[in-house]
Parts: C-alpha cells; structure tokens; sequence
C-alpha cells in the first residue's frame, strides 16, 4: 500500500516538474506507437477489407490464418525480427537493430492482425446488408471497398484504437529489437521494465500511473470527437 | 468547448511525434554489457564524461554476459563489456574481439534475510557458506541464466561440491537478471548471490541484507573488448578504440573510482595491473 | 417539377426477353421454367401472393441473381455501345450514412459524372421528390417514407431506362405511399419503363398499365390491367382478386 502512494507522488512529481527524462521517453514512446499503427492500418484496413470483400481460393484459411496472428507472442515476434535484423542476419546490412525503427517493425507485425481481423468483420457485415443496393447502383466488390471503409469508420475507430492499444502496452518485443537504449530506444513501458528490475517500484508504478492516464487521454480524445462528428449534420 | 480541447491535444501529440525524433547524426558506437554493470548506474555516470570530451556517444544494450557475447559475435555491438574471463578470452582466441582489457573489478556479495536460516552472517568463506545453505535446505534464488554472474555462483557451488541440478525445491532459478532474481529472493525472503554495485544500487532489499562476502574467489573482474573489424567490417573500430583507450586510461580509470552510492565505491579500477 | 431533358432517341433497351428461368435456392424450387417479354412503355406490376417469387424473378432481371437455367436478354445487348442503364429500389430503403444530398451525389459518382454536375444534379434530385428541406440531413435520420423518396431520387438521377421496384411501399404509411406513387408516375412520364412487385391489390389497380401474375414460381396470367381486373383468364387470378389465392 504503501508502494502505491509512493507511486501516485512520484508520478504527481515527475509530471509537475516536466521531468526531462520522462518527457523524452514519452515522445518517443508516443512516436513509436502512433507510427506503427498508422503504419499497421495502413495495411490492415485495406486488408481486412479485401478479404471481406473478395472471394479467392484459401480465403477461409486466410481469414482463420489473420485470427490466430492475433495471439502472436510478442517475445516471439521481437525474437523473429531480431534475428533478422541482426548484422548476422538477412537484413544486417541496414543495421536496423536496436533502433526505433526496429521497434516499429515489430509493433507493426503484433498489431496488424488486430486491425485486419476486426476490419475483415466490420466490413463483411456492412457488406452484407449494402451489397444488393450498391451492386444495383453499380459498385462492384472494389468499387465498393473505400465506401465500406468509410462507412465503418466508427467501428474501425474502435479497431485502429485497439491496436494502439496494444502497440502501447507492448514491452517483450519492443526490448529484444530496441535494446532499451538510454535515450534512444528506451520506451515507457521498457522503462518501467527497467525500473521493476532495479527495485524502484515506486518510481516504475508512478511511470506506469502516467502510462495508463495518457492512454485515457487518447482514447477519451478519440471518442469525443467520434462522438461531435457523429452529431453534425455532415 | 470539449470538442475543441480534445483536436487541440490531438494537433499537439501529432506535433509532439514530428517533434520528438532523435537527434540522428551524432557519432556512436554501440556497447553491449551486463544487466548488473547498467542497473548499478555506472554507465549513466561514466558515458556523459565520455561524451563531453570526444563527442562520441555510447548506446548501451545491456544483457546477461552470455547474450552480450553473442551480440559482439554477431557484429551487433562494437565494444563488450563483461566479466567472465573464460569466456572473454575464447571470443578473442576465436578472432571475434581484439585484445582483451581488464577494467575494473568488484566483488560478489551472498544476501540473505536477516533471519539467516543458514547461519551465514559474518562468514568470509564463499564456499562454506553456500554449503551450509544447501545443507540447511534455506531458499536460494539463482539467476540461472548463464550469465556472468551465474557461471560464477555455478563455479562456487561446484568448489563446495554441490550439485544444484540436483538439489531440491529450495534452489530456486529464476532465469532472470540480477534485478529480477533480487526482486524474487526478497519476495520470498531468500538468499541469492549478487554482485556489491548491483545490491548497493537495488532499492528494494525488503528484508535482505550482506550476510557473507570477502572471499578472494567472489572477485569479479569485468574487461573490456573492441570488437574485431576484420570479422565485421562495418563496426566503428576507430571510435570503439577511442573508447577503450579512454576507459582503460587515466580519466576512465579516475571516473571509475569516483563513482559512489550512499558513500560506497562500487567498481575499483585496475586497467594498470598486468592482466590476461 | 422539373424535369431532366429527354433523351436523344436510340435503340432500345427493351423488350426484356426471359426464356425458361429456373431459380433453385435451399433445394426448394422458386422459379420454374419462367418464360416472358417485358416491352417498353406501359408500366409493368407483378403480382402475387407471399413466396411466388416475385422479388427473385425481379432480381434475376435487374441481375442482382443468377439463374440455374434458362436466360434473360436485352433487346439492345449489355456489350453494345451503350450499356442498359436500370436502377432498383428496395422494399427498405439502403442509405449510405451521409447526408441525403451526399447519397444521391455517390451515386452520380459512380457513373463518373464531374463534380459540380453531381451537385447540380442532386439538388434537382431532391427537389423532384419534396426533399429539399433536408438535403444536409443525415440519411439514415429521415423516416422511412423520407428515405424512400430519396432512394427514388437517387435511381431517377441516374436517368435509367428500366427502374425495378421491390414492394416500395410495403414498410410505408398510407401518405408516404401515396408519395412514392407520385413520384413513380413521374419517372414513368419522364421516359422510364417501370416494373414493380407488389402484393397490394389496391395499388396494383392504380399504377398498373400491365400484370403479370406470378404464383409458385410459374407465370399464370400476363395481361393488360383492364382485361385482369375485369376479364382475368386464369383460375389462379380470379382466385387472386378474390383474396383467396394464398400461397
């Protein structure tokens, strides 16, 4: 108990004085999250969509295949692209590893499943109910996937918001392929892994506090401006 | 209004994400080491020094000694750090490192609870301590992890005759770093060993406290190595020079004795002494 | 109300020609053998009771649906220069979750029509059917009487040569009907063939021109609507006006 008001003043602590350290390692961990979901919806939306909307041979495996990816073990994932990125490995020759970059790669392999599994679903329904008036209006399947995408774009929100989610809460991955640099690659939540391991729990719990309040602030953001666009006559 | 606010807070986090990309063009080099040489605080300590005087910045990746070695073998890092002398010598008979550097050394500490189970307190035998551990069947919580520090605590309990393969449930491995295995014997009041600069810097002992130590067998001597150009071209073998140079000379050598917490010097340096 | 300019004379859409439709759907048979020729001109009512297979026959000519067997064909084909231009309106209306001008404009979108023509033509969409006042509107805000304007709005811009419809009025109040009815008066006057499903009688004797009467899946009547109404043929439709042919 007494760990948790250690932790409620120490975070109160860092924020009123804008602590540099803290200020750095959130932007980054700001950068590396936002960028890989926008990288991951970027290529989970259209995705998602296509494997709604189209048919092909495997397209029931594909869609069991994108499901199954979203339990991806991230300790697994920072395993994989740690060995290829390594100077050892495949991709060595960009000397990728233990950088943002590196960190971002591997968020965007955990989160796109998400985003491609819960766009496949949103997008399949909405299909389902407009396919007979837009075939008749004449938008086949690929007419009709930016339109299907737009008019999801609530439920998507929620999708997009899960995967940053996820990106946020990420540390396994994140620390195998950044390395948790000081001042480089060190993030929020390898941070607070770091700071466990010294025996600061009241300085990690305080980070972790901070954490979980700018999540909040995010999502609050995200569904209040859902909300007043939803309103206003478009 | 709200709605306002919250586009105003989504404008600045874009702004902020542009904003809070790293400096880029500086000249680094990368050094991997240990969990216990980065949670002691010596790098935070000694690095900006480093920095200050030839521009050159240190990223440090910190791993147990076994993965730190791999990372060097690799060609992901350019300079290891580490302290386990059989194995540092193999990377450099192998052509993987250049010379090998003795740096500084300090030295391994038993902790245990206050209670003492064992009966331990005071003792300056490493050996015989662990053996009245294993024979009071008290709680030890090993890393297990082949680092550093575990192939040192394997060697004493082999010296004692011990076999922790064996032993029953009360050798604990936790596969951890020192950090995390500290966390564990304090949660359920074990001994463990740990390196001084690591303890001294660990701020959640609970109940634990340095019950053994001062055996001439739990030195711990930490080197440091470049790795070698010729097996990867691309590391920065001028600027890992520099650094090794710089550590093993007179203002690392005095940075590193300067180092303290709570008045206790944590590494000694001995660049000087002969070693191989 | 205004109304768009005629359209330069060419060859005809019409008569639709279907020979020997089947339509199987769960193993259970909802068209068998339909053989018909739909022509241009007087507007077309298929009747029947619930389960005939109206809605299906209506969708294998709009070519929403495949049949098993047999063909339908266009008098001009579908490959030729100009392609056959028809639209469909639903039993209930599907809108997209824009504004009602918005609806109408993704529909002129999608036959490449410039951007300011698209406005222009959307705000006389609207006018056309009474919808003016709420062009900004959400669609899926309206009421479903509103929104089925709007979906007669949005096929009529299009300016089809066939405009299917699918019990239109089947979710609708009595004034609401009375509107769509209007308005489908009006897109025939304009130049399209119409040909609409209904199950209602009373509607049946005031739009039809012609019927055809459907019943388990088969055509039992096809008439001018004076000669149904009052001279039918068939057992099934004088059964039918009588209100006795169920199903």
């Amino acid at each position: 108990m007494h760990e948790i008001w250690a932790a409620l003043a120490t975070a109160a602590r860092l924020i009123a004085t804008l602590d540099r350290d803290l200020v750095e390692i959130v932007l980054l961990s700001l950068k590396v999250n936002f960028s890989s979901v926008a990288l991951a919806s970027l290529i989970g939306l259209p995705l998602g969509a296509s494997l709604a909307l189209f048919s092909f041979v495997g397209r029931r495996t594909a869609i069991v295949i994108v499901s199954a990816l979203m339990g991806l073990p991230p300790v697994v994932v920072g395993l994989v692209v740690y060995l290829l990125l390594s100077r050892a490995g495949p991709f060595g020759v960009f000397g990728l590893l233990y950088s943002p970059t590196a960190m971002i790669i591997a968020q965007v392999i955990l989160v796109t499943p998400i985003i491609t599994a819960l766009t496949r679903q949103t997008v399949e329904d909405l299909w389902g109910d407009y396919r007979e008036q837009l075939r008749s209006l004449g938008a086949g399947p690929s007419r009709a996937l930016p339109t299907l995408l737009w008019e999801g774009r609530f439920t998507l929100t929620t999708a997009v918001l899960a995967g940053l989610g996820r990106a946020t809460a990420e540390v396994g991955a994140v620390m195998i392929v950044g390395g948790n640099i000081d001042h480089l690659t060190r993030v929020m939540t390898t941070t607070i892994s770091l700071e466990t391991s010294k025996g600061n729990l009241a300085l990690a719990l305080g980070l972790g506090i901070i954490l979980v309040v700018m999540s909040i602030a995010v999502n609050a953001s995200a569904f209040v401006i859902r909300d007043s666009v939803r309103e206003s006559a478009t | 209004m709200i709605r306002r606010a919250s586009l105003a807070f989504v404008l600045l986090l874009a702004l902020s994400i542009t904003l809070g990309a790293n400096a880029g063009s500086h000249e680094h080099i990368v050094l991997a080491s240990t969990t216990s040489t980065d949670n002691s605080g010596l790098f935070d300590y000694l690095l900006p020094i480093f920095e200050a005087r030839t521009g050159i910045k240190v990223h440090v990746v910190a791993r147990g000694t076994g993965q730190a070695i791999r990372i060097a073998k690799d060609g992901d890092a350019d300079i290891l750090l580490v302290h386990h002398r059989r194995s540092e010598q193999e990377l450099v008979a192998a052509g993987y490192a250049l010379a090998r550097h003795e740096v500084m050394y300090n030295d391994f500490v038993i902790v245990g609870p206050r209670g003492d189970p064992a009966r331990i307190n005071g003792m300056h035998d490493a050996v015989a301590a662990l053996g009245r551990i294993a024979a009071a069947r008290a709680a030890f919580a090993s890393r297990g992890d082949a680092s550093g520090t575990h192939k040192a605590e394997l060697a004493l309990w082999r010296t004692a005759g011990i076999e922790v393969d064996a032993a029953g449930a009360w050798y604990r491995e936790t596969g951890s770093g020192m950090g995390a295995t500290l966390n564990i014997a304090a949660g359920m009041s074990a001994y463990a060993l740990v390196d001084r600069a690591t303890w001294l810097a660990f701020r959640n002992k609970g109940d634990l406290a340095i019950l053994a130590a001062g055996d001439p067998r739990l030195r711990n001597q930490y080197a440091v190595m470049a790795v070698n150009p010729a097996r990867h071209p691309h590391v920065r073998a001028a600027a890992a020079q520099t650094f090794v140079e710089w550590l093993t000379g007179p203002t690392g050598q005095a940075a590193i004795a300067e180092f303290t917490i709570d008045g206790g010097q944590l590494f000694h340096p001995n660049a000087q002494e002969a070693g191989r | 109300m205004t109304a768009l300019p005629r359209r330069p004379p060419t060859v005809s859409a019409l008569p639709l020609t279907l020979s020997g439709v089947t339509y199987t759907a769960r193993e259970r048979h909802i068209l068998g053998g339909v053989s018909l020729e739909i022509e241009a001109g007087p507007r077309t009512v298929v009747l029947g009771p619930n389960g005939a297979g109206k809605s299906v026959l209506l969708r294998i000519c709009h070519g929403l649906i495949t049949p098993q067997e047999g063909q339908v064909r266009w008098h001009r084909s579908a490959t030729a220069a100009r392609p056959v231009r028809q639209a469909m309106v639903f039993q209930r209306p599907v809108m997209l979750r824009r504004s009602a001008a918005a609806n109408i404009r993704y529909a002129l979108n999608l036959h490449q029509v410039p951007r300011a023509e698209r406005h222009r033509l959307a705000e006389v969409a609207l006018a056309r059917t009474g919808l003016t006042e709420v062009a900004r509107t959400p669609a899926h805000h309206l009421s479903i009487g509103e929104q089925q304007r709007l979906a007669l709005a949005r096929a009529w811009v299009l300016e089809p040569e066939v405009l299917f419809l699918d019990e239109p009025t089947a979710s609708l109040d009595p004034a609401s009907t009375r509107a769509v009815e209007d308005i489908i008066r009006a897109i025939d006057r304009s130049g399209t063939k119409i040909i609409m499903t209904s199950h209602d009688l009373a509607q049946a004797r005031r739009i039809a021109h012609e019927v055809v009467l459907l019943h388990r899946g088969q055509v039992v009547e096809n008439t001018s609507a004076a000669m149904f109404f009052e001279a039918p043929e068939s057992a099934e439709a004088r059964a039918f006006l009588a209100g006795e042919l169920l199903w």
